[in-house]
């Protein structure tokens, strides 16, 4: 299919500011959304109790929760879970009572009104156990960061890592603000969808920076800002059909993959548009903005080649 | 264009094989089956085959197959049905000793399972069962090994006629005061002689106290103990429950992990895990036991307790005849009348202790004491955690000594349940130290089938689309791209079964986007290649050029990530490292795919050919 018959001429570097601007305030806001509106952690953090029941018929929200009040759980969330017959019970983490019984506790309640109700799952977090897997991920994905830049240090140059970090730190304040919007909750398999989006991320940059290095090298006449303009144009189509592509299979997962693994979806679905903007705009911007040069790149050799009377 | 270097069609065709091979016995699927171990782990007896097929035969059950696989018995059935009948069969017949699991056995054939390959293990959320984090209490472990010091130390001073004037605890510490500098200067070269485990101080502000603690190294040693024990008991309680592959490890300094798969009673594994219910018998203080609990006061040389049945006050002597650590063996049983007992053999010196007691005591009665202790969390009005002991001490029966006995005899006073409970616990040995759980999954059977059904159907739709899209746009190339890519899926499949790994629902997730993920080393390169066409290179060459300049940026890039999947896979936690280690592994493979194994693709087809165009869109 002959799209694009010919390398696009977008002169993207004229938006340089205005994108940098936007994506500014765009972070910031994000940073608002989860600040003051939070994100809706799941039990994998919080610690708290989640029961799953189906039953075998329909099922009333109302009656199920005048249940569970009976048996002392006022403060329980109860709420459809795919379809009118399966049930998300929530309970927050006990205050007052042995929390590793409240599950076996809120089951013998749901049995005794139906007893054709069929268990699908339990899960029991402790606040310690939540608190950990916290820090855990924060610790890794800091040295995750250290690590991405300290290889584009050594492979580019110093200019390139701040760019490519910040697109990193940026896709994921987005993705998060996204899901503090929307409600989505936030659980481990919602973070691997964050980690996973860290790799993708990663991924549209260095193709970026990777021809700019090149077209410094072979173009030595163009001007620096010009050359990071037809890189760009050149992996733009590239950038195109990954996504695509990436999205295909994020929409399966969705249509077919079931509740448990909604959130990553969405997550993700969102994550590779912001990427491959922020590849452009943020990343390979920011390193012009801090002026990188040809001479940054160029191999020891060509330099004293170059100075050659 | 330049012929390609035979070797790499070589090391394709062998990644090819070693890949459809070890990915193979993933889509075999199961057998139904009983597993059947020794408790002792011991060999199975010469004639078991006879046994197992006399006991199959008795319920007119025919296996598909009886034997020896990976060092079980494993009997293999046609449906559920038949494995539970047969389950309960052999339980029956091989009786105690025998482990009997009810377990799902792979139909990956013998030829297969002779060069190593098995398929991956599916996690919790995938096959349905039991996920428990249990949390050894440290700080009781501490404070035992603290009073240990407050008496061993002194008694060891008295030996040696060091006078001490006092011993109290503080601050997690054993403190000892003395009347002058000179004897605590005595006492301190003593205990550092003697006791070198424990690292010795005095406070400045007061030169007569001498504060023992355990050294660094002691307290490490300690708590490792404690959490190694723990984790021989709770092996021992697990093998009790007859559950065919458990998993009990530690994880951390004071964690263990256990894993039940295909148990749904969480409340009774729950029980059993925790309890650390123990007996002690002990002689009855025939003395006024009313007038004890109404006032406070009990007589010297015993202690207070209340019966379970009607809450009675009786005093017990403090000593204790025999104790949960005496005990060699416990079985559930029935009485003479008929009802619920345990029966209890001793060891040797308990034995001899029983039998002067009881050799004296005749006519007079003895209680037995239930001990129980539970560590529940709680929270205070500002949610922060309290942990809390709660200690049940009850009498659960008073009996008459009919006559002398010793080492074995039978306890009386519980529910059925409670027998066969606690003749379980007692004979698994008691914990250490007490645990909590601090985190609990059950995943039903049936969340789990859906959860592989959802994952393989998303899996096959993705990879459906994606191709589409593939054909539709790179048309030839698209072709390669997609064998790359299933080449690139497969052999991620049999890495993931080689190591073992465990596959849960994120790791699916996981599989599925790598699929999309993957296609992009194909991209960049057939973008490439048109690129190099629109600037005028000749096909051959075009495609030559378009495969040489993509792969530095490819590895750049796959480099980068693998980085951040490495971090992750050392640093985050259980879920997410299978999730880490499924998608290095996904990046490694598709740089390999798409730059041997598709340009492979590409040479075969078109190097022979004088080409005007390349078919590239």
């Amino acid at each position: 299919m002959k799209i694009f018959a010919n390398v696009p001429n977008i002169n993207f570097m004229a938006q340089r500011k205005t994108g940098l601007w936007a994506s500014g305030v765009l972070t910031l806001v994000a940073i608002a959304l989860i600040a003051f509106h939070g994100l809706n952690f799941g039990i994998d953090f919080t610690g708290g109790v989640l029961v799953e029941v189906s039953y075998p018929q329909q099922v009333e929200l109302e009656e199920v929760r005048s249940e569970l009040g009976e048996a002392g759980y006022h403060n329980a969330m109860v709420q459809h879970f795919g379809s009118n017959s399966s049930l998300l019970i929530r309970l927050p983490p006990a205050r007052d009572a042995s929390t590793a019984e409240v599950s076996s506790r809120v089951l013998e309640a749901l049995h005794a009104q139906e007893k054709g109700i069929e268990l699908r799952r339990i899960e029991f977090v402790g606040p310690q156990v939540g608190e950990e897997l916290f820090n855990d991920g924060g610790l890794a994905l800091l040295v995750a960061f250290i690590g991405i830049a300290v290889y584009i240090m050594f492979r580019f140059e110093w200019k390139f890592s701040v760019g490519a970090v910040a697109a990193v730190i940026h896709d994921v304040i987005m993705v998060l603000g996204f899901l503090a919007l929307f409600d989505i909750e936030f659980d481990i398999t919602t973070l691997a969808a964050i980690l996973a989006l860290m790799g993708y991320s990663n991924n549209e940059t260095i193709v970026i920076f990777d021809r700019v290095r090149e077209n410094l090298r072979d173009e030595r006449r163009m001007e620096v800002l010009d050359v990071v303009n037809l890189s760009v144009n050149q992996t733009l189509l590239r950038s195109i059909i990954t996504h695509v592509s990436t999205s295909l299979v994020l929409i399966a997962l969705l249509a077919l993959g079931g509740a448990t693994v909604h959130s990553f979806s969405s997550a993700l679905l969102v994550g590779v548009i912001v990427a491959t903007y922020s590849s452009i705009y943020i990343s390979t911007n920011l390193a012009v903005a801090l002026g990188v040069s040809r001479e940054d790149l160029l191999p020891p050799q060509d330099k004293e080649l170059d100075e050659m009377p | 264009m330049k012929p390609y270097a035979s070797w790499k069609y070589v090391v394709l065709v062998l990644a090819l094989v070693f890949g459809v091979l070890y990915s193979a016995p993933n889509i075999y699927g199961d057998d139904p089956s009983v597993q059947i171990t020794m408790e002792s782990g011991d060999p199975l007896p010469a004639d078991f085959a006879d046994i197992v097929a006399r006991a199959l035969e008795s319920q007119k059950l025919v296996p598909i197959s009886s034997g020896v696989e990976d060092s079980h018995w494993v009997v293999r059935l046609a449906n559920t049905d038949a494995q539970l009948q047969a389950s309960e069969q052999l339980k029956r017949e091989l009786g105690r000793g025998y482990i009997v699991a009810l377990n799902s056995a792979s139909k990956t054939p013998a030829w297969l399972r002779a060069i190593g390959a098995k398929p991956m293990n599916l996690g919790l959320d995938l096959r349905g069962g039991v996920h428990f984090l249990l949390e050894v209490d440290i700080d009781e472990v501490n404070k035992k090994a603290v009073q240990r010091i407050i008496t061993d130390v002194p008694a060891f001073l008295r030996k040696e006629n060091v006078r001490y004037t006092g011993r109290r605890e503080a601050n997690g510490a054993a403190v000892l005061e003395f009347a002058d500098a000179a004897t605590l200067e005595e006492a301190r070269k003593l205990v550092a002689r003697n006791f070198p485990e424990y690292s010795l101080a005095v406070p400045a502000n007061n030169p007569n106290q001498l504060q023992i603690s355990l050294s660094q190294q002691e307290a490490k040693r300690i708590v490792d103990f404690a959490v190694q024990q723990n984790l021989t008991t709770l092996r021992s309680r697990v093998n009790q429950l007859g559950v065919a592959e458990p998993l009990v490890q530690r994880q951390g300094v004071n964690r263990i992990v256990v894993q039940l798969p295909g148990v749904q009673d969480t409340t009774r594994v729950k029980e059993l895990l925790g309890a650390t219910a123990t007996l002690e018998y002990r002689a009855v203080d025939e003395s006024d036991a009313y007038s004890a609990a109404a006032s406070g006061i009990t007589p010297a040389g015993t202690e207070l307790f209340y019966t379970r049945e009607d809450r009675r006050p009786v005093l017990l002597k403090r000593e204790i005849i025999a104790g949960g650590d005496n005990l060699v063996d416990a079985s559930a049983t029935v009485d003479e009348q008929g009802g619920p007992a345990v029966s209890v053999v001793l060891d040797g010196p308990a034995a001899k202790r029983m039998y002067a007691f009881t050799e004296k005591n005749v006519g007079k009665p003895m209680a037995v004491l239930f001990k129980e202790r539970e560590v529940v969390t709680n929270y205070n009005a500002q949610g922060v955690a309290m942990r809390e002991h709660r200690d049940v001490e009850e009498i659960i029966s008073i009996a008459s000594i009919r006559g002398v006995f010793g080492k074995r005899f039978q306890t009386t006073g519980l529910s059925s349940k409670e027998a066969h409970d606690l003749a379980l616990l007692l004979k698994a040995g008691a914990l250490a130290a007490p645990v909590e759980i601090v985190e609990e999954r059950t995943v039903g059977p049936s969340l789990g089938a859906d959860n592989i059904r959802r994952g393989i159907a998303a899996a096959v739709l993705g990879m459906a689309l994606v191709g589409l899209f593939m054909v539709v746009y790179y048309r030839v190339f698209g072709l390669f791209a997609v064998a790359a890519v299933l080449l690139n899926t497969v052999l991620v499949a049999a890495i993931l079964s080689l190591l073992q790994a465990t596959l849960t629902m994120p790791g699916i997730a996981g599989i599925v986007l790598h699929l999309g993920i993957a296609i992009d080393a194909n991209v960049l390169i057939y973008e490439r290649i048109r690129e190099e066409l629109r600037n005028g290179m000749k096909p051959h060459a075009a495609i030559e050029a378009g495969y040489d300049r993509a792969f530095l940026t490819i590895a750049d890039a796959n480099i980068t990530v693998l980085i951040a999947t490495m971090t992750l896979f050392a640093l985050g936690a259980g879920p997410i490292k299978g999730f880490a280690i499924t998608l290095a592994i996904g990046i490694v493979c598709s740089q390999f795919t798409a730059i041997v194994g598709s340009r492979a693709l590409a040479q075969l087809f078109f190097a022979k050919r004088p080409l005007k165009d390349v078919p590239v869109w």
